[in-house]
């Protein structure tokens, strides 16, 4: 008979042997099984990861720059075309003071827009809302802030003979430009045959237009496979692109809109955006969602050019918006951290494309 | 005791719709498309009386509205999942359109 002494104290050898043994065993088990444990956590961490990899890939092929850009069948695009395009862009005799270009506002050194807040206008008096950028217009199936055109055809004599704007008239327009040789011929090599005419005038600068396109910014190169292209914020920043911030609620596909119209609930706004053309309520306050393209050059933001950076507008976004009378419904406050605000713009800034590279025409005389 | 499952329900409706001589037609609002059986639809052809459930089945807010003289409506914006419903009682042809996405359009011309 034991007693408890005996197995407080001294155990038998054999005993003492089976008992290290055991705990040696069932050290040994539990170190298999934690090892197991441990490889099946990084099997599932893995799995995971190449989930969310694949996820993002999945999420990425949505934003695949289109290997050609829509162009109307009676407007191809020609050398001679973007050429006068360019002439006729970046020329100011186009304006009824003479001081204007398409170029004024519309600056390739700012992001093909001007760097105000509002465009200004003939007299330089500025006008109610702010220069969208021209970048990647050609697939914009409707045109300016409020989508009244629907094609740059159409959209192109707008400003020119608008009196705040560029204050010319078709008539006035036409006889400058056929007073000057240099025109007459190089629209008689663009467009031979037909009339030098304001539609013309229209088809050559759209055509120019059509050649303005961000593309192969370090996005784009990751979105076709190369993983170092962009960094690891933005990575995050694309994550919380598509996730939890939701901005491709608006902001969809490779040129980071949904042609689409919003109000975004802007502090203070009073212009009444596309309501003023289709009275349907939801288009109250509402604007066409801009490009992203470029982003980081087209400042400043919104359609009354309220923020000055990228930061201000993700916060904008947010805070869920200020106003919120008629706010679009997808507008939600987000909660983001700063550290995933800081992710997003760098995301944002990853759309960068490589400048368009154009040589500054010599106006005809 | 007869239990109607979903499938019967619908049955039913689709039998309630019968007796009533009225057809009930849903189109979806997919990748800012509408879509009719899962096809593109830019026109659908239907008879007085017979209502259209528009559902949205995309991750984001949309609206159909027309303003066409023959029937004019807006029913607001609504999320993915749900469905607004609207019943044509008379003939003509009406442009449908989502107002978020000026690029939905479909044409009912309702006989």
């Amino acid at each position: 008979m034991k007693t408890a002494g005996e197995d407080n104290g001294r155990k038998p050898a054999a005993q003492a042997f089976s008992a290290d043994r055991n705990q040696q065993i069932g050290a040994a088990r539990r170190k298999a099984y934690a090892t197991i444990r441990t490889g099946l956590s990084v099997l599932l961490a893995i799995g995971l990861f190449a989930a969310a990899q694949q996820d993002q890939q999945d999420q990425r092929s949505a934003f695949r720059f289109p290997d050609h850009i829509p162009v109307p069948r009676e407007n191809q695009i020609t050398a001679a075309r973007v050429e006068l395009g360019k002439i006729l862009f970046f020329d100011p005799r186009l304006s009824g003071s003479g001081n204007i270009s398409c170029a004024s506002c519309h600056n390739p050194a700012l992001g093909w827009s001007d760097g105000s807040s509002l465009a200004q206008g003939d007299g330089t008096v500025p006008l109610t809302r702010s220069t969208p950028t021209i970048i990647n217009v050609a697939f914009d199936p409707l045109l300016m802030w409020d989508g009244r055109f629907r094609n740059l055809e159409d959209q192109v004599m707008s400003p020119i003979e608008t009196e705040a704007e560029m204050h010319n008239s078709d008539e006035l327009l036409i006889q400058t430009l056929r007073d000057i040789p240099g025109y007459v011929r190089a629209f008689e090599k663009a467009y031979p045959g037909d009339d030098l005419t304001s539609h013309t005038v229209a088809k050559a600068v759209s055509t120019f237009e059509r050649t303005i396109i961000s593309r192969n910014s370090p996005f784009d190169r990751w979105v076709e496979g190369n993983d170092k292209a962009i960094s690891a914020s933005a990575k995050r920043g694309f994550s919380l692109f598509t996730g939890k911030a939701h901005c491709v609620a608006c902001h969809q596909g490779f040129n980071f809109t949904d042609d689409g119209f919003h109000n975004i609930g802007l502090r203070g706004n009073t212009d009444p955006g596309r309501y003023a053309l289709v009275p349907v309520r939801v288009l109250k306050g509402a604007f066409k969602t801009p490009t992203l393209r470029d982003v980081a050059y087209t400042a400043p933001y919104m359609h009354n050019g309220s923020y000055q950076t990228l930061e201000e507008v993700v916060d904008h976004y947010d805070r869920g918006g200020d106003d919120k009378e008629n706010l679009d419904p997808n507008i939600k406050p987000l909660g983001l951290s700063g550290q995933e605000k800081a992710d997003l713009v760098q995301f944002m800034k990853s759309l960068t494309g490589h400048p368009v590279m154009l040589t500054l025409p010599r106006l005809p005389q | 005791m007869i239990r109607l499952g979903p499938a019967g329900m619908i049955l039913a409706v689709v039998l309630v719709s019968s007796a009533t001589g009225a057809d009930k037609y849903v189109v979806g609002q997919k990748d800012k498309t509408f879509i009719y059986k899962g096809e593109k639809v830019e026109l659908l052809k239907i008879k007085v009386g017979d209502t259209i459930e528009f559902k949205n089945l995309d991750p984001f807010f949309h609206n159909i509205f027309s303003l066409s003289d023959t029937k004019m409506f807006d029913l607001g914006s609504f999320p993915q999942g749900q469905f607004r419903a609207v019943t044509f009682d008379q003939r003509g042809k009406i442009d449908i359109e989502c107002a978020i996405h000026p690029q939905m359009h479909m044409v009912v011309e309702v006989k």
